[in-house]
Protein backbone atom coordinates (compact mmCIF):
# COMPACT_ATOMS: atom_id res chain seq x y z
CA UNK A 1 0.00 0.00 0.00
CA UNK A 2 3.05 1.87 0.76
CA UNK A 3 4.61 1.13 -2.18
CA UNK A 4 1.54 2.89 -4.12
CA UNK A 5 2.39 6.19 -3.82
CA UNK A 6 6.22 5.72 -3.80
CA UNK A 7 6.34 3.89 -6.68
CA UNK A 8 4.82 7.07 -9.06
CA UNK A 9 7.98 8.40 -10.65
CA UNK A 10 7.76 12.19 -10.10
CA UNK A 11 8.86 14.04 -12.81
CA UNK A 12 10.63 17.10 -11.91
CA UNK A 13 11.16 19.60 -14.54
CA UNK A 14 15.07 20.86 -14.99
CA UNK A 15 15.22 24.63 -13.64
CA UNK A 16 15.07 27.38 -16.66
CA UNK A 17 17.04 30.36 -16.23
CA UNK A 18 15.22 33.60 -16.12
CA UNK A 19 16.29 35.44 -18.84
CA UNK A 20 15.41 39.45 -19.66
CA UNK A 21 13.18 38.03 -22.08
CA UNK A 22 10.72 36.19 -20.32
CA UNK A 23 10.17 39.36 -18.18
CA UNK A 24 10.41 41.89 -21.36
CA UNK A 25 8.28 39.81 -23.78
CA UNK A 26 4.99 39.32 -21.04
CA UNK A 27 5.19 43.22 -20.41
CA UNK A 28 5.21 44.54 -24.16
CA UNK A 29 2.57 41.81 -25.10
CA UNK A 30 0.51 43.66 -22.27
CA UNK A 31 1.01 46.88 -23.87
CA UNK A 32 0.97 46.00 -27.21
CA UNK A 33 -1.21 43.15 -28.25
CA UNK A 34 1.21 40.38 -30.09
CA UNK A 35 4.25 42.46 -29.54
CA UNK A 36 5.54 39.95 -27.01
CA UNK A 37 5.65 37.27 -30.02
CA UNK A 38 6.88 39.79 -32.28
CA UNK A 39 9.69 40.35 -30.51
CA UNK A 40 10.55 37.03 -29.83
CA UNK A 41 10.36 36.66 -34.04
CA UNK A 42 7.61 35.34 -34.03
CA UNK A 43 6.16 37.17 -36.76
CA UNK A 44 3.11 35.42 -38.21
CA UNK A 45 1.67 34.73 -34.67
CA UNK A 46 2.44 38.27 -33.82
CA UNK A 47 0.99 39.55 -36.43
CA UNK A 48 -2.32 37.65 -35.92
CA UNK A 49 -2.47 38.16 -32.13
CA UNK A 50 -2.40 41.79 -32.74
CA UNK A 51 -4.98 41.76 -35.49
CA UNK A 52 -7.51 39.61 -33.38
CA UNK A 53 -7.26 41.47 -30.17
CA UNK A 54 -6.91 44.87 -31.69
CA UNK A 55 -9.87 44.27 -34.19
CA UNK A 56 -12.30 42.76 -31.79
CA UNK A 57 -11.22 45.92 -28.70
CA UNK A 58 -11.60 48.89 -31.58
CA UNK A 59 -14.91 47.10 -32.49
CA UNK A 60 -15.88 46.92 -29.45
CA UNK A 61 -15.66 50.41 -28.93
CA UNK A 62 -17.12 51.35 -32.40
CA UNK A 63 -20.26 49.37 -30.91
CA UNK A 64 -20.28 51.79 -27.93
CA UNK A 65 -19.59 49.22 -25.80
CA UNK A 66 -18.44 50.82 -21.94
CA UNK A 67 -15.28 50.63 -20.67
CA UNK A 68 -14.77 49.75 -17.06
CA UNK A 69 -12.86 52.19 -14.76
CA UNK A 70 -11.06 50.66 -11.44
CA UNK A 71 -13.82 50.97 -8.95
CA UNK A 72 -14.47 48.98 -5.54
CA UNK A 73 -17.87 48.77 -5.87
CA UNK A 74 -20.55 45.98 -7.71
CA UNK A 75 -18.49 42.50 -8.37
CA UNK A 76 -19.48 42.17 -12.19
CA UNK A 77 -17.56 45.98 -12.55
CA UNK A 78 -14.71 44.72 -10.58
CA UNK A 79 -14.50 41.79 -13.00
CA UNK A 80 -15.22 43.78 -15.58
CA UNK A 81 -12.35 46.28 -15.25
CA UNK A 82 -9.96 43.48 -14.77
CA UNK A 83 -10.82 42.37 -18.16
CA UNK A 84 -10.31 45.56 -19.48
CA UNK A 85 -7.49 45.80 -18.13
CA UNK A 86 -5.66 43.06 -19.91
CA UNK A 87 -6.45 45.08 -22.92
CA UNK A 88 -2.74 47.27 -21.86
CA UNK A 89 -2.20 49.83 -23.86
CA UNK A 90 -5.63 50.12 -25.72
CA UNK A 91 -7.15 49.97 -22.08
CA UNK A 92 -4.99 52.98 -21.24
CA UNK A 93 -5.28 55.17 -24.69
CA UNK A 94 -9.01 54.76 -23.96
CA UNK A 95 -9.38 56.04 -20.94
CA UNK A 96 -7.06 58.81 -21.36
CA UNK A 97 -9.27 59.33 -24.71
CA UNK A 98 -12.24 59.59 -22.72
CA UNK A 99 -13.59 56.95 -24.73
CA UNK A 100 -15.97 53.57 -23.89
CA UNK A 101 -18.85 55.92 -22.65
CA UNK A 102 -21.42 53.72 -24.06
CA UNK A 103 -24.53 53.30 -21.53
CA UNK A 104 -25.74 49.69 -21.74
CA UNK A 105 -28.73 50.87 -23.36
CA UNK A 106 -29.10 48.31 -26.41
CA UNK A 107 -28.01 45.08 -26.99
CA UNK A 108 -25.34 46.06 -29.40
CA UNK A 109 -23.71 48.19 -27.07
CA UNK A 110 -23.73 45.24 -24.48
CA UNK A 111 -22.07 43.26 -26.91
CA UNK A 112 -19.71 46.05 -27.72
CA UNK A 113 -18.76 45.71 -23.87
CA UNK A 114 -18.35 42.06 -23.99
CA UNK A 115 -16.12 42.74 -26.87
CA UNK A 116 -13.63 44.93 -24.91
CA UNK A 117 -13.73 42.31 -21.79
CA UNK A 118 -12.50 39.57 -24.34
CA UNK A 119 -10.08 41.14 -26.05
CA UNK A 120 -8.06 41.58 -22.91
CA UNK A 121 -8.68 38.70 -21.45
CA UNK A 122 -7.15 37.17 -24.52
CA UNK A 123 -4.48 39.62 -24.45
CA UNK A 124 -3.90 38.06 -21.00
CA UNK A 125 -3.32 34.29 -23.02
CA UNK A 126 -1.27 35.91 -25.52
CA UNK A 127 0.88 37.47 -22.28
CA UNK A 128 1.29 34.28 -20.99
CA UNK A 129 2.10 32.34 -23.86
CA UNK A 130 4.64 34.97 -24.92
CA UNK A 131 6.11 33.93 -21.57
CA UNK A 132 6.00 30.25 -22.36
CA UNK A 133 8.55 31.01 -25.28
CA UNK A 134 10.33 33.16 -23.87
CA UNK A 135 11.33 30.48 -21.17
CA UNK A 136 11.56 27.79 -24.10
CA UNK A 137 8.48 25.85 -22.59
CA UNK A 138 6.88 26.20 -26.06
CA UNK A 139 8.40 26.52 -29.81
CA UNK B 1 -17.63 56.78 -35.43
CA UNK B 2 -20.01 53.51 -34.51
CA UNK B 3 -21.29 50.30 -36.06
CA UNK B 4 -24.23 48.08 -36.18
CA UNK B 5 -23.98 44.81 -36.37
CA UNK B 6 -25.90 42.12 -36.20
CA UNK B 7 -26.57 39.58 -33.65
CA UNK B 8 -25.15 37.08 -36.05
CA UNK B 9 -22.97 39.23 -37.87
CA UNK B 10 -21.62 39.93 -34.23
CA UNK B 11 -21.14 36.81 -32.94
CA UNK B 12 -19.37 35.24 -36.50
CA UNK B 13 -16.40 38.38 -35.94
CA UNK B 14 -16.30 37.34 -32.25
CA UNK B 15 -15.62 33.51 -33.03
CA UNK B 16 -14.00 33.78 -35.75
CA UNK B 17 -11.21 36.11 -33.89
CA UNK B 18 -11.45 34.55 -30.69
CA UNK B 19 -10.83 31.04 -32.67
CA UNK B 20 -7.69 32.54 -33.76
CA UNK B 21 -6.08 33.41 -30.66
CA UNK B 22 -6.86 30.44 -28.75
CA UNK B 23 -5.69 28.50 -32.19
CA UNK B 24 -2.16 30.17 -31.50
CA UNK B 25 -1.90 30.16 -27.88
CA UNK B 26 -3.48 26.94 -27.09
CA UNK B 27 -1.23 24.58 -29.58
CA UNK B 28 2.29 24.33 -30.41
CA UNK B 29 2.96 23.09 -33.98
CA UNK B 30 1.77 24.92 -37.09
CA UNK B 31 -0.92 22.72 -38.61
CA UNK B 32 -2.48 21.89 -34.92
CA UNK B 33 -2.99 25.53 -34.34
CA UNK B 34 -4.95 25.61 -37.51
CA UNK B 35 -6.93 22.88 -36.61
CA UNK B 36 -7.87 23.74 -33.10
CA UNK B 37 -9.06 27.17 -34.25
CA UNK B 38 -11.08 26.28 -37.13
CA UNK B 39 -12.50 23.76 -34.44
CA UNK B 40 -13.30 26.39 -31.90
CA UNK B 41 -14.52 28.40 -34.75
CA UNK B 42 -17.15 25.83 -35.98
CA UNK B 43 -18.17 25.15 -31.70
CA UNK B 44 -18.82 28.97 -31.64
CA UNK B 45 -21.06 29.68 -34.63
CA UNK B 46 -22.30 25.73 -33.72
CA UNK B 47 -23.08 26.87 -30.18
CA UNK B 48 -25.16 30.12 -31.73
CA UNK B 49 -26.96 28.03 -34.15
CA UNK B 50 -28.09 25.22 -31.75
CA UNK B 51 -29.02 27.87 -29.23
CA UNK B 52 -30.96 30.01 -31.47
CA UNK B 53 -33.11 26.62 -32.99
CA UNK B 54 -33.20 25.80 -28.90
CA UNK B 55 -34.44 29.23 -28.26
CA UNK B 56 -36.80 29.13 -31.62
CA UNK B 57 -38.40 25.35 -30.13
CA UNK B 58 -38.80 26.99 -26.99
CA UNK B 59 -40.93 29.75 -27.97
CA UNK B 60 -43.47 27.37 -29.73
Amino acid sequence: MANSTTSKAKTVEPARPASIMSVIAPAIGWLIPGAGHLIQRRWIRGLLLLISITALFVLGLMMQGHIYKANGGDILDMLGFIGDLGAGGMYIVTLAMNGGQGAIAFAIADYGTKFMIVAGLLNLIAVADAYHIAIGKKR
Amino acid sequence: MTIQLSHFSAAFVFALFTSIVFGITHRETTRDMVRYGLYCFAMFLGGVLAAGWAMWLIRR
